[in-house]
């Protein structure tokens, strides 16, 4: 049967490419790309793919790609290397007629084509492609693609693929009236197996004129996936506070060292971070202009130069600025606070105050589907990244020499002195490493939020916030009270929504700071002078 | 020693003069020229949107000089920062117009900057042009909206999606301050009056500069995995969009399963975002800068010259600015003056080319007409348009589908009246 129809439509194409002109369904819809409308092409993109023409998934690939051009009623294919393919022909085209467009599309024509290009590759010979279908074929449902669908179950040697497909198989089975009881029964356990919202949808949509015991199975089936689906929403919501405390912890782990351990109120931490991130910004800029190839290593680059950068910055100003004011937090407060707005509108005048473009690197992108949970790669690399951050200061200030000065001096600074440590030196020391770590957070930060020149605005609030909860003085206070924070941020969120979320917490935390005013962690004997 | 003094004499003398002639020199200049004032925030947070706003003025100005100024005079632009800064808008405001007496001031971006110097404008008689989409319910007679009202950019943005996707279940995304809550009230009221049934709308709420966008985007996978189709309607402000779009990318939320239509991103805030995952997403604007018209690809030539940069963009408040300074400037010649009783009753029903290859009015209410265009995001960061209205749309100042709102008109033609009750006949609500 199949031979036969191939062998007519050979000798069909063979009689078409002699006369050009052959009534087909094929040829029917070309023109209707010319015709500028969304649903005209829509319809014709459903026509060509239906056709069954060897042509047909070339068209369709080439107006995905805005290589579909069409002008008068021709419709021609660009291959990649520019040369005009006629698509009602096949043949090569040397001169381009004038007047030629790309076909438009939209939402809608995305959406169409994705179906059609899932029917037509279930059969091709690569793996990925063949997945990418049936996850077309699972959204689209369309029922045309049914026989392709049993022929690729069939074959499928892929594990993974033959259960994308058999799930493809399921979602159009479940609600096609005409199949057999035990098709469409099968069909709700495969969903069951699936078990995320899709197939809930699936399953709690099933129209209530179905047999009685399918609409049963399924009103169960969905009760199960539902059930499933809360507690992965729980564990989701835990995992989104683990981040939104590591992004915390991230912006507020060098205030610890110099609010922290120095008892410097330093406003103008926010636009360390800022500095970070547009040194990874500049860090970009160039790979992109100078060796594009480096692009997936531009963060690692901009580590240690977002370090340097925010870290000079800051001695700077403990050099220039903070030390003359050591022990008069107020004139602290508001010398920094200019700072910061020296610092932001300096920003503004080099790079102008619109937002900055930092790229994404490949190894970022994308989520790691674990369950009915996915996890998105830029944000584990975030919560890792903070951790180690969080573990090489606590060793830096355990085991090295400077870590020692430093809890020397905060412990007691006269005695300090009087042992030999030069106090002042270790000052700037220390708030230089503690803005170096803010460069080191812009640069993960510069990831999730904006590259602007109020980016470090945005969280000098919640970092002092933490610090405070967490308790002055200590590192591990600061771990504790981001992720305290973080989580139970977004464990209220879905309750109370963004905003009152907020609002709960701040409430808390003052009521918090009210019966413990020196934190969760707080420095115990005589330390806590200054 | 005698010519000494002499020479000390001749000295003051000369200086004398100088500074005489001077003096003369700067009353002169001040009378040939004619003084417009330019209120956009050139630092803090708002510098982002505003300063190219103060670009495209002195563009403007410089331009019109070059045709010769107005009424024979040469135009020049009075600049100052409000630097973001809400009471800073007043103060500026007022120093505009009553030290520097300028005839007309173009400025303000948030909604909030507006009410801000609307009291100043009022008490001191003067006019303000306000180039920003915004969620009308107000008509004053010193200001005249260039920008869009709701009806002219979140309602056909809300009809195109039912019709052409199909859209059924809608998610109300804004930021919480009164521009988005006011649209939302409007939209919310709308799709209910079509039929759309309280469990398909989901309005969520988040502060300036939300960053962490895991649990709203999460919610609203789910709450469009129901089946049917969903969209959401985008009212988010400024820059918190670029982590929201970032997080819709990483979890894998396509433009052809849940479209997003925004109401505030434009060409100007999508130069600061990788584009590619967004492609598909939606605006609606009054004025896109891939439209292709003679009026617009002269505009954006000038512009790219003007700023001695190719890759400027050109958005929509730029355009309304544009039409704004090319009806003032009208008005002003038809007056034969620039004082603003004059001007105000001169500019209503003042017709300027727009850049999208209409005219458009001043209306009776003081906004203006518009055409509405729905666009896409492409790759390269601009819009294509996949949708527009078929003529232009007048701005209503009053929402047709709020309580308490519906009634009301405004005419400062006829009625001289901002907010006139249609169903008391009276003026003041």
């Amino acid at each position: 049967m199949f031979c036969l129809r191939h062998l007519l439509r050979a000798v069909v194409l063979l009689v078409g490419f002699t006369a050009t002109a052959v009534a087909g369904p094929y040829e029917d819809a070309l023109p209707k790309f010319s015709a500028g409308s969304y649903s005209e092409t829509d319809e014709a993109i459903g026509a060509v793919a239906s056709s069954g023409h060897p042509m047909a998934q070339a068209v369709i690939e080439a107006l995905q790609d805005g290589r579909l051009l069409a002008g008068n009623g021709q419709v021609f294919i660009r291959d990649p290397s520019g040369g005009l393919v006629n698509a009602a022909t096949g043949q090569a085209f040397g001169a381009a007629p004038a007047d030629l467009k790309p076909v438009r599309v939209n939402n809608r024509v995305r959406r169409a084509i994705e179906a059609a290009l899932g029917g037509l590759t279930l059969l091709s010979p690569n793996a990925g492609t063949r997945m990418e279908a049936a996850r077309a074929v699972f959204r689209s449902r369309d029922e045309a693609a049914l026989p392709n669908l049993d022929k690729a179950v069939g074959q499928e040697g892929d594990a993974g693929v033959k259960q994308a497909l058999q799930e493809a198989r399921a979602a159009i089975l479940l609600t096609k009236a005409d199949a057999s009881a035990e098709d469409r029964l099968s069909a709700v356990s495969t969903l069951r197996a699936r078990g995320d919202q899709d197939a809930l949808a699936l399953l709690s949509n099933l129209s209530a004129d179905s047999p009685p015991a399918l609409v049963a199975a399924a009103q169960q089936a969905a009760d199960a996936v539902r059930s499933r689906l809360e507690f992965w929403s729980a564990v989701q919501n835990v995992w989104y506070g683990i981040s939104l405390g590591s992004v915390l912890l991230l912006a507020a782990i060098g205030l610890a060292i110099t609010f922290g351990t120095m008892g410097v109120i330093n406003m103008a931490h926010g636009e360390m971070v800022m500095l970070g991130a547009y040194t990874t910004f500049v860090v970009q800029e160039l790979i992109r202009t100078y060796s594009p190839g480096l692009f997936g290593a531009s963060l690692f680059i901009a580590l240690p130069l977002a370090f340097l950068v925010a870290g000079a910055v800051g001695i700077l100003i403990e050099r220039s600025v903070i030390r003359f004011l050591y022990g008069r937090p107020l004139e602290t407060l508001l010398a920094t606070w200019g700072l910061s707005l020296i610092l932001q509108q300096g920003v503004r005048t080099i790079f102008g105050p619109t937002n900055r473009e930092v790229g994404t690197p490949a190894w970022m992108s994308g989520a790691w589907e674990i369950g009915a949970l996915s996890l998105t790669y830029n944000r584990i690399v975030i919560v890792v990244f903070a951790f180690s951050v969080f573990a090489v200061l606590l060793l830096v200030l355990r085991y090295t020499s400077l870590g020692l000065f430093v809890r020397a001096v905060t412990q007691n600074r006269r005695m300090a002195g009087s042992m030999g440590i030069r106090t002042s030196r270790i000052d700037a020391l220390a708030f230089g490493l503690g803005s170096g770590v803010a460069g080191i957070a812009g640069v993960a930060l510069s990831q999730i939020d904006n590259v602007s020149p109020n980016l470090g605005q945005g969280y000098i609030i919640d970092s002092f916030m933490v610090v405070v909860f967490g308790g002055v003085g200590n590192l591990w206070g600061t771990l504790v009270g981001a992720m305290t924070l973080g989580v139970a941020n977004k464990l209220l969120e879905p309750y109370a929504g963004a905003v009152l979320g907020k609002i709960v917490l701040l409430i808390a935390i003052i009521l918090f700071i009210q019966r413990r005013p020196r934190g969760l962690f707080a420095l115990k004997g005589r330390a806590v002078e200054a | 020693m005698s010519i000494f003094n002499i020479s000390r004499r001749n000295l003051m003398a000369l200086s004398a003069a100088a500074l005489v002639s001077s003096a003369l020199a700067g009353t002169a200049t001040a009378q040939e020229t004619i003084k417009v004032g330019v209120l956009h925030s050139l630092s803090g947070t708002m510098a982002i949107s505003e300063t190219t706003l103060k670009d495209v003025m002195l563009m403007l100005i410089e331009e019109q000089n070059k045709k010769g100024g107005l009424l024979g005079k040469k135009l020049e632009a009075v600049v100052v920062d409000p630097a973001s800064d809400w009471p800073l808008f007043a103060e500026k405001a007022r120093q505009l117009i009553s030290q520097d007496k300028v005839a007309a001031v173009f400025g303000c971006w948030t909604s909030v900057s507006r009410k801000s110097v609307l009291p100043v404008f009022k008490e001191l008689n003067s006019i303000l042009f306000y180039p920003v989409q915004y969620e009308g319910e107000e008509s004053e007679r010193n200001v005249f909206y260039t920008g869009a009202a709701p009806n002219q950019q979140a309602i056909p943005a809300v009809d195109y999606l039912a019709e052409e996707e199909g859209v059924e279940r809608w998610v109300l995304a804004g930021t919480d301050y009164v521009y988005p809550r006011t649209t939302n009230k409007i939209l919310e009221a709308y799709l209910k009056s079509k039929g759309v049934k309280p469990e398909n709308i989901m309005i969520s709420y988040t502060p300036f500069g939300h960053s962490d966008w895991q649990t709203i985007v999460a919610d609203i996978k789910k709450f469009g995995s129901a089946g049917k189709k969903t969209a959401v309607v985008s009212t988010i402000n400024g820059d918190a969009n670029v982590p929201f779009y970032k997080e819709l990318a990483n979890q894998g939320v396509k433009a052809t399963d849940i479209p997003v239509v925004a109401f505030s991103v434009g060409e100007e805030e999508l130069a600061g975002i990788d584009t590619k995952p967004l492609v598909g997403h939606l605006a609606a604007w009054n004025y896109f800068q891939s439209v292709d018209t003679p009026e617009n690809r002269e505009f954006i030539a000038k512009w790219k010259t003007f700023t001695k940069n190719d890759k400027r963009v050109t958005n929509d408040p730029m355009e309304a600015h544009v039409v704004g300074f090319n009806m003032w400037v009208k008005a002003v010649e038809k007056a034969g003056t620039t004082d603003p009783d004059k001007v105000i009753d001169a500019i209503v029903g003042v017709q300027v080319p727009n850049l999208t290859g209409g005219v458009s009015e001043m209306l009776p209410n003081h906004h203006i007409t518009k055409p509405v265009l729905i666009g896409e995001i492409k790759e390269d960061g601009q819009f294509d348009t996949v949708w527009q209205t078929d003529g232009l749309v007048p701005g209503d100042a009053w929402s047709k589908h709020l309580e308490g709102s519906k009634d009301l008109i405004a005419d400062w033609k006829t009625l001289k009246c901002g907010n006139y009750n249609t169903v008391t006949k009276k003026c003041g609500a």
